[in-house]
Formats: C-alpha cells, sequence, structure tokens
C-alpha cells in the first residue's frame, strides 16, 4: 500500500509537470505534439513485455497488448518525425 | 556490492523518463522539435531495452513486436498529411486498447479479491473507452459515419449514464470485496470484470458517436489524453514507474490541448460532449446586403494590385489538397511586391494545429503563420483576405450578434480587412449551422467553386 501512495505522488508531479511543458508548446506545432504523444504512450510496450503468457487466453492478450503498443511506438516516431522535417524556416 | 539488475532497471527508467521530459521541451520551439522528437524516441529506447530482463516470452514478444513495428512504420511512411487527423485517432485508440488488453491479462493473474482490482477496473475502463471512441473519431474523421440520428443519440446518452451506475457499483463491489465482506467472491468479481470489458467498449461508442464531425478537434484531443491516462493507470498496477511517468506526459498533453481547443470555441466541455451545436438556440437574424460572386479573372486583377495578402485556410483547404497551389499563388504574389501571411485559427481544419502541417508540407515558412491574436490588431491594413474553405473561423457573428450559438469565439476578423474574397464550394454554412454574414458585406466577393480550381486559375493568371 505505501509503495502505491508513493507512485500516487509520482503521478501527481508529473502531471503538473506535462501541463507545464506542454502548455509552453506553439500551436504551430501541436499536431505534431499529438502524434509524438501517441508515439509515447506505446510506453505500455515496457508493461506488456513482462505479461504473463501462461494460457492461450494470456498469450493472445500479450500478443495483442505488445503489437499495438508497437504500432504506436514505431508508428508515432516515424510520422511525427516525417512532420517535422516539414517544418522550416526561410 | 552486488550486481542488481533491478536497480539497473530502475535507474534506466529515470533516465528515460529525463529523455521522454527532455523530448517534450524541444518540442517548444520549431528549430529543435524535430531532434526533441529523436530524443524521446531514445527514452522509449533506453526503456524497453532496460525491461528486455523481465520477458518471459521472447519468441512472442519479438514477433508481436516484429509484426507491430511493420504494421505501424507502413502507417506513418504511407498516410498523407491530410490524413493526419484520422491516424492520430486510430492510433490513440490503439494505445488504449494495449492498456486494455495489458490491465486484463494482469487481472487473470489476481488470486484473490483485493483493492488492487480497482486499479483493474479503472484501467479496463478508460483504456476501452479510449479505443471503442477513438475508432468512431476515426470513423467519422474518413467521413464514413456521420452522427445525425438524434433519437439514436438521445439513447446512447442514456446509456452513458447506465454505463457510469454500472461502474460505481463495480467499484463498490470491488472495495467491499477487498475490506473482506465475505459474500463477494472472486467468481462474482470475475463475472462483473467480464461485463465491465464490454461496457466499457460500449460506453466509448456511447459517448463519441453522438459528437459532430467539427468537434473531433476536441475529441481526438480529449482521447489522446485518455491513452496516457490509461498507461499511467497500468503503471500504478504494475508498478512501473516509467509507465507512470511517460501516462502522465501524455494525458497532461492531451488535457491542454483540450482545453485550448475548447477556448478557441468560446465553449465548454460540457457544451462539445453533451450538447452540442445543434441543440443551442439560433435566433437567425435577417441579413442585409447580397452575395456578390467574383470570377476568377477578377479577382487576379484585385489581387494582382494588393500590396499585403493575408490568406486564412480551413477544412476546405485540407479536403480540395490546396496547400501545394496556395503556396505556390503565395510565391507569385511575393514575386509581384506584395506581402503574404497566413491567419491560421486554432480550431481550423480537423484537429489541433492541422493546417500548419499541411502548409509546411507545402514549404511555407513557419514564421509567416500567425494567430488571431497576431493579425487582428493590424487587420485594417490588409489590402486583401482570402479565405480558402474557412466558414465558422471568420464569421463575424461571434463578434457582433450576441443571439449567435458562436458567440464570443475568438475569430480572425478578415471582415475588417480592406476586401474579402471566399472561396467557398457553395452557399452551405459551415459545421456550426450558422449563417455567415461575411458572405454579405460590401467588401465581400464569392469565388465559387473547388478551392484547388479556383486557387490554379488564379497561378494561371499570374504566369501568363
Amino acid at each position: 500500500m505505501e509503495i502505491i501512495l508513493l507512485l500516487f505522488f509520482i503521478l501527481i508531479l508529473a502531471i503538473f509537470l506535462g501541463l507545464e511543458l506542454i502548455s509552453k508548446i506553439p500551436s504551430t506545432l501541436h499536431t505534431p505534439l499529438m502524434s509524438g504523444a501517441n508515439a509515447i504512450s506505446g510506453i505500455t510496450l515496457v508493461g506488456a513485455l513482462s505479461l504473463d503468457t501462461g494460457s492461450n487466453l494470456q498469450m493472445i492478450l500479450a500478443f495483442s497488448a505488445i503489437t499495438f503498443a508497437s504500432i504506436n511506438v514505431f508508428g508515432g516516431y516515424l510520422v511525427t518525425n516525417r512532420m517535422l522535417r516539414m517544418f522550416k524556416k526561410k | 556490492m552486488e550486481f542488481d539488475l533491478n536497480i539497473m532497471q530502475q535507474i534506466g527508467y529515470i533516465f528515460s523518463a529525463i529523455l521522454f521530459i527532455y523530448g517534450l521541451k524541444m518540442l517548444s520551439n520549431e528549430s529543435s522539435a524535430a531532434r526533441g522528437n529523436v530524443v524521446s524516441s531514445m527514452g522509449m529506447l533506453l526503456a524497453v531495452l532496460v525491461t528486455v530482463i523481465e520477458i518471459v516470452n521472447p519468441v512472442l514478444v519479438l514477433s508481436a513486436m516484429l509484426l507491430g513495428a511493420l504494421i505501424g512504420s507502413a502507417f506513418a511512411l504511407k498516410v498523407k498529411m491530410t490524413s493526419i487527423p484520422e491516424m492520430v485517432a486510430l492510433f490513440n485508440g490503439f494505445g488504449g486498447l494495449s492498456s486494455f488488453f495489458l490491465a486484463w491479462s494482469e487481472f487473470n493473474n489476481l488470486s484473490a479479491v483485493s483493492l488492487i482490482m480497482i486499479l483493474s477496473f479503472m484501467t479496463v475502463l478508460i483504456g476501452g473507452i479510449t479505443f471503442s471512441g477513438s475508432v468512431i473519431a476515426f470513423l467519422k474523421l474518413a467521413e464514413i459515419l456521420k452522427g445525425d440520428n438524434n433519437f439514436l443519440n438521445k439513447a446512447l446518452r442514456w446509456f452513458l449514464i447506465f454505463s457510469l451506475l454500472f461502474v460505481i457499483i463495480a467499484i463498490g463491489q470491488v472495495i467491499a470485496g477487498g475490506l473482506g465482506y465475505e459474500l463477494i467472491n472472486l467468481a462474482l468479481i470475475q463475472k462483473i470484470f467480464i461485463a465491465l470489458l464490454i461496457i466499457s467498449l460500449l460506453a466509448g461508442l456511447a459517448f463519441v458517436i453522438p459528437i459532430g464531425g467539427g468537434d473531433m478537434p476536441v475529441v481526438i484531443s480529449l482521447l489522446n489524453s485518455f491513452s496516457g491516462i490509461a498507461a499511467a493507470s497500468a503503471g500504478i498496477l504494475l508498478t512501473n514507474t516509467a509507465l507512470i511517468v511517460a501516462g502522465c506526459l501524455v494525458g497532461a498533453s492531451g488535457l491542454v490541448l483540450t482545453l485550448i481547443m475548447a477556448k478557441s470555441m468560446n465553449r465548454t466541455l460540457y457544451n462539445i460532449f453533451f450538447v452540442g451545436y445543434e441543440s443551442s438556440s439560433s435566433n437567425a437574424a435577417e441579413i442585409d446586403g447580397e452575395i456578390k460572386p467574383i470570377s476568377a479573372e477578377d479577382a487576379y486583377l484585385v489581387v494582382e494590385a494588393a500590396r499585403s495578402v493575408l490568406i486564412v485556410p480551413g477544412y476546405g483547404m485540407a479536403v480540395a489538397q490546396a496547400q501545394h497551389v496556395v503556396k505556390e499563388l503565395g510565391d507569385l504574389l511575393e514575386e509581384n511586391g506584395c506581402e503574404v501571411s497566413y491567419g491560421i485559427h486554432p480550431v481550423a481544419g480537423r484537429m489541433p494545429g492541422h493546417m500548419n502541417v499541411l502548409l509546411a508540407e507545402a514549404n511555407v515558412s513557419y514564421d509567416n503563420l500567425l494567430e488571431p491574436k497576431d493579425i487582428n490588431p493590424t487587420m485594417e491594413t490588409v489590402d486583401i483576405a482570402i479565405v480558402i474553405g474557412a466558414n465558422d473561423v471568420v464569421n463575424p457573428s461571434a463578434t457582433e450578434e450576441p443571439g449567435s450559438p458562436i458567440y464570443g469565439m475568438p475569430i480572425l476578423e478578415v471582415y475588417r480587412a480592406k476586401t474579402t474574397i471566399v472561396l467557398k464550394r457553395s452557399m452551405a454554412s459551415g459545421f456550426a449551422g450558422v449563417q455567415n454574414p461575411l458572405f454579405f458585406k460590401e467588401n465581400s466577393r464569392m469565388l465559387f467553386g473547388d478551392a484547388k480550381e479556383s486557387i490554379s486559375k488564379l497561378v494561371t493568371e499570374f504566369k501568363d
């Protein structure tokens, strides 16, 4: 239980940090920000790597969780990169 | 000291959090943004690498990652810039779905009723809503689905309330069971959990189906936030700090965008999600004046004489894929000694920053893209404002007509420019269903037709 509370503490700090960071991003970059955030939400990949694969159902769940998280990570970072390389100043 | 892999992993997570945070910080400036994205991806790589020690089934993990990498890369490299909103919507859904499966799998490992189950319930709920809601948002953005059945929409609202009640009762049961109340055994909680899996998916449908296509920028921002919250919630469930920090950053990002969008429309979130434009009272006042159409040839003569031009793109530019010809016109005007800038409203298009990406694709320099607050004070000095497929974001009712549903929304005040040329396919009103007095103003001219064709004609006239 103590660990859970500590984790909530991290959660609260991370939310405030996130709000501060994001409100400084100009509206020009809001679309890349969203697709970059998509990529970061693929962090569930890290949790899915260690899932139990004891039964058939558990195997399917682990496989799906890893696949969808990987789509986000690879797709998200690549498309964000594609977009940001187009932003140029002349 | 013994070499402890777990400690190494925790240290790895700390560094990966630093990389995520620094990557987002670099995103606050156009010149460092591309590097920021790379920094953030390094954070992800590090987090995955230090987790490799925990892998139970390497074959399954590798094949699933490979499959995901292939699908994700194919999406990312193939998608057209005009379809980015659909892709982001779909990816929000995948993030939510991943958390949904993660929490489901973890729940199956629990062998006794405990308070930890609340976290599984919450993660499944948010993940499920994010997934099914995002699929609907995707279908609406791709214009496959339209939600204008009023009876169905009312029924769905009721279903949403029912779902909420169910969730409250379900969590109450878990708390009672977790505190040792004997009537609630594992078998019962497992049944409730299965019901929750289904209800969370249905609730996502019920939430997004009634929301109109033009409100999608707000909806995908909110779902973006949800996908992060689901990941953070899964992180607490797994006691994994990397998931918590990264999830919260995404959650905060989506939340900030949601609030910016709502503010730019001068509407509350409640109004956007549960009322919609159609129910707002609209006492349409009679509009004085008449529509004055203009031909492309005449429009050329007007534009050719201008010293300063403001281009205001909207969703119509995205639909017509006109960003490249718009840029060509801008270049020709500049060669002609005219000052060209672009007025970008925060809610123009179908997602936050949509217009900026399209114009960036067409090689428009980002320091020429101005927000309403930058351009409105000097609007009188603009000779010609060219409105390309934008409607509600330039509607003067927002400042002049207190009864209008969009009254109070900050707009680009192009009606104050010396002349306004509006490119439009027909006289249909914008998403808000409000008639636009701008078209009837003395200094407005309407150039009817497909945006891309009309601008191409102007460009040809310039070249001759």
